[in-house]
C-alpha cells in the first residue's frame, strides 16, 4: 500500500503538467523576442539612416508600440476570461482609466505652453475655473501619477467585484453589467464638468519626465518599456496559471460548485484575478497614451471592450501568448483595413469573430497545438 | 500527524476507534450531527417540516425515503447550500452550521459528493486530488504551494484505494460513470473530512463497482462518520449499520434494517398507494 516515490514518477502520477514556467524551447523563442523587442528594434530606428531599407520608421514604432499596449490587455483578459471563465465586456474601462491617470501627470507636464498659456489645462480655463479640482492634487507628481494608475481601475475593480460575486453574479449577467459600468463611465467623461476634458480628453502632451515627447529617443524609451512590460506580464502570467492557484482558477471555470465545496472560497479567487486583470490593463493603457498622444472617452465606448474580447477569442482562450498574437494580429489586419476600406472594419471584425468561432474555437493558438499532435 | 501514523489507520479502519474524537470538532457526547427542528419550504411547499436527527461519530448511516421527501434538501442544510426557515443544525456541540458559508463548512471538516458526480473534468485525475487536498486554500497560500513528497504519497495512496492510479494521469472528463463517482469520493477523503455526507454515490454503477463501493464505505466506517443517501434498497442492506427513512421533511422511522423492514409505517409509505 505505500508507496514510495521511487515507483511513482510524476510522469504516471500525472502531476501538474507544467513544473517549470516555460519549456526550454520556451525560454529560447522567449529570448529571442525580447531581443527582437527590447535591443534590435530599436537599434534599427534610432541608429540606421533613413533612407537605409533596415531602417524602421516612426510610423512602425508608434503601431506596434500601440499594439503591444493593446496585448497586454488581450493577456489580462485572458486571465480572466480564458482561465477563469468571467467575460468582461468592460475592460475598455480599466485601460482608460490608466491612461487618463497618465494622462493628468501629462496635461500638468504642459505647463505654461497651452493655448491660454495658463496654468490650468486649456479645457479648464475654456471653462473658466479658477484652480484645479481636489482630484487633480499631486497630478503633477509622475509617482503619484503611476500610483494612480494601479490604484484607479484596482479599487474600482475591487469594489465592483467584490459586490457582483459576493451576489454571484455570473455568466451573461456579470458581462452585460460590466458593458453598462464601462458606457456609464463614458457618458460620466463625456461631461465638461467631471473635470476630465469632455469629449476632447486629453492631448497636446508636450513631454514625459522632462523630456520632449516627440523626440526619437523618448519614444523609443516608451517603446522598450511598453515591450518590457509586455514580456514581464507574460512570465507574471505564465507563473500564475502554473500554480496551484492557476488551476483552481481553471477549476472554478470549470466546476465553481465544487471548488465550493473543496473549501475554496471562490470569491476572493475570483476577485484577486478581476483585480489583477484590471491592474494590468491600467499600467496598458498609461503606457499607451504617452506613445498615440491621446486619451479620450471614445476608449471607454463598448464596442472597444468588445473587440479587445475579439482579440482574446481569435488568438485562443487560456492559452497566454494566443491572446498576445490574437492582438496583434486583428491590430495589423485593421490598420490595413482602415486605410483600404474605412467604411467595413467593424462588419470584418464581426464577420472574423463569427468565422473563428465556428471554425477556430480554440484560436490562432489552436491552430499550432492541432499541427502539433498531427506531426 | 506523521504520513506513516495516517497510512496505519488508513489499513486498518477496524483500529481507529480513537479517533472518534475528532480535532476541532466537540463529539463528548457522541454525536457529530445534530439537526434539531429543521424546517425548510420553497415557495410554500415544505421541503422539510420540523426534521431532527443526530448521528454519531463514526457510524454509518443510511437515508432512504420515497422522491420529494428531502433527502437532498438535508444535505443541502447541513453543507450551508440551503438556509433553514426554522431549527438549528450544529456539527459537533459547538459548531453552528447555519453560521457558516459552504467553503467553511467544508474546512470544518464536512465533505459533499453530489448526486451527479462533479469532478474538474479539465483536470487530470492526480491534479484534482491535488486541488481537493486539505491545506491552506487562502490566494496567497494557494498561489504559494508547491506539492511535497509527503503530498504526492498522499495522492498515491488515495488513488490506490479508489483504484484510480492507473488513470492519474487521465483527464478526469475521460473517466466512465463509477470512476467519476469514486474520484469526487476520492477528492472527499483528501479532504480528511470527519463526515462524508454520500449522494446516492453507487448511482449508474456496474455491479462490481457497486460491491466494490460497500466494501469502501464499509471499510471507511469508524475512521469517519458517513452519511449514506440512497435509492438502492439492497445496498443500504448490504452496508447500513442504523437507517433513517424520511418521508414528506420528516423523520418516519429509524433503526436497524430489519426493524425498518418490518415497520408498518414504513411498509405504507414505501408500497401502498
Amino acid at each position: 500500500m505505500i508507496l514510495g516515490r521511487a515507483f511513482m514518477p510524476d510522469a504516471t502520477l500525472g502531476a501538474p503538467r507544467y513544473l517549470s514556467l516555460l519549456s526550454p524551447g520556451g525560454w529560447s523563442l522567449y529570448g529571442l523576442a525580447a531581443v527582437v523587442l527590447l535591443v534590435v528594434f530599436p537599434l534599427l530606428h534610432l541608429t540606421v539612416p533613413a533612407d537605409s531599407v533596415l531602417h524602421i520608421s516612426d510610423y512602425w514604432v508608434t503601431l506596434i508600440g500601440k499594439i503591444m499596449c493593446y496585448a497586454i490587455v488581450a493577456l489580462a483578459m485572458d486571465l480572466i476570461w480564458g482561465y477563469t471563465g468571467i467575460l468582461s465586456l468592460g475592460h475598455g474601462l480599466f485601460f482608460a482609466l490608466g491612461g487618463y491617470a497618465m494622462g493628468m501627470y501629462l496635461m500638468r507636464s504642459i505647463g505654461h505652453e497651452g493655448v491660454y498659456q495658463s496654468d490650468l489645462p486649456d479645457f479648464m480655463v475654456f471653462l473658466d475655473w479658477k484652480k484645479y479640482p481636489w482630484y487633480w492634487s499631486f497630478t503633477d507628481h509622475f509617482g503619484y501619477a503611476v500610483a494612480l494608475v494601479v490604484l484607479a481601475p484596482g479599487l474600482l475593480a475591487f469594489l465592483f467585484g467584490f459586490f457582483a460575486f459576493r451576489s454571484r453574479i455570473k455568466g451573461v449577467y456579470f458581462s452585460i453589467i460590466t458593458q453598462a459600468l464601462t458606457y456609464a463611465f463614458m457618458l460620466l467623461f463625456f461631461r465638461n464638468d467631471t473635470g476630465f476634458g469632455g469629449n476632447n480628453g486629453f492631448t497636446d502632451f508636450k513631454r514625459i519626465l522632462g523630456f520632449p515627447i516627440t523626440a526619437p529617443e523618448t519614444r523609443m524609451a516608451l517603446f522598450v518599456t511598453t515591450a518590457a512590460a509586455l514580456m514581464g506580464f507574460l512570465l507574471l502570467g505564465r507563473w500564475i496559471v502554473t500554480s496551484k492557484l492557476g488551476r483552481v482558477l481553471t477549476a472554478i471555470r470549470d466546476a465553481e460548485t465544487r471548488v465550493m465545496f473543496s473549501g475554496y472560497n471562490p470569491l476572493y479567487f475570483k476577485l484577486f484575478i478581476w483585480t489583477l486583470s484590471a491592474v494590468i490593463c491600467g499600467i496598458a493603457g498609461a503606457l499607451y497614451v504617452p506613445q498615440v498622444g491621446i486619451i479620450n472617452p471614445s476608449e471607454m465606448s463598448p464596442a472597444n471592450s468588445i473587440e479587445i474580447a475579439i482579440w482574446t477569442a481569435v488568438g485562443g482562450r487560456g492559452t497566454l501568448l494566443g491572446p498576445v498574437l490574437g492582438a496583434a494580429a486583428v491590430n495589423l489586419g485593421k490598420s490595413w483595413f482602415t486605410k483600404a476600406f474605412p467604411e467595413y472594419w467593424l462588419f470584418a471584425l464581426g464577420l472574423l469573430f463569427i468565422l473563428v468561432t465556428l471554425f477556430l474555437p480554440r484560436g490562432l493558438a489552436g491552430l499550432w497545438h492541432s499541427r502539433k499532435k498531427r506531426s | 500527524m506523521s504520513g506513516t501514523a495516517a497510512r496505519e489507520h488508513w489499513d486498518d479502519p477496524v483500529a481507529t476507534g480513537t479517533r472518534l474524537l475528532a480535532e476541532g470538532v466537540d463529539t463528548t457526547h457522541r454525536g457529530i450531527l445534530y439537526l434539531d427542528g429543521i424546517s425548510v419550504s420553497f415557495d410554500g411547499f415544505k421541503a422539510l417540516d420540523d426534521l431532527s436527527l443526530i448521528v454519531d461519530a463514526g457510524e454509518l448511516r443510511c437515508v432512504i425515503g420515497p422522491n420529494g421527501a428531502g433527502k437532498t434538501t438535508m444535505m443541502d442544510v447541513i453543507t450551508g447550500k440551503t438556509r433553514p426557515d426554522a431549527g438549528s443544525a450544529y456539527f459537533g456541540q459547538t459548531i453552528d452550521l447555519s453560521r457558516l458559508t459552504e467553503a467553511e463548512i467544508a474546512g470544518a471538516g464536512i465533505g459533499r459528493k453530489f448526486q451527479k458526480p462533479t469532478v474538474f473534468e479539465q483536470h487530470s485525475v492526480f491534479e484534482n486530488l491535488e486541488l481537493a487536498m486539505k491545506a491552506d486554500k487562502r490566494v496567497g497560500p494557494t498561489l504559494r504551494a508547491r506539492l511535497d513528497a509527503a503530498a504526492r504519497d498522499r495522492i498515491a495512496s488515495t488513488l490506490e484505494t479508489i483504484k484510480l492510479l492507473p488513470e492519474a494521469a487521465r483527464p478526469a472528463g475521460l473517466l466512465s460513470h463509477g470512476q467519476k463517482q469514486w474520484l469526487e469520493l476520492g477528492m472527499l477523503l483528501m479532504q480528511e473530512p470527519q463526515v462524508l455526507l454520500l449522494d446516492e454515490p453507487v448511482a449508474g454503477m456496474t455491479d462490481a463497482e457497486t460491491m466494490r463501493s460497500a466494501e469502501l464505505f464499509v471499510s471507511l466506517a469508524g475512521r469517519y462518520t458517513l452519511v449514506v443517501v440512497e435509492h438502492d434498497v439492497d445496498f443500504v442492506a448490504r452496508i447500513a449499520h442504523k437507517v433513517t427513512v424520511l418521508h414528506e421533511g420528516s423523520v418516519l422511522a429509524e433503526g436497524s434494517m430489519e426493524q425498518i423492514q418490518q415497520n408498518q409505517q414504513v411498509i405504507e409509505v414505501f408500497l401502498g398507494r
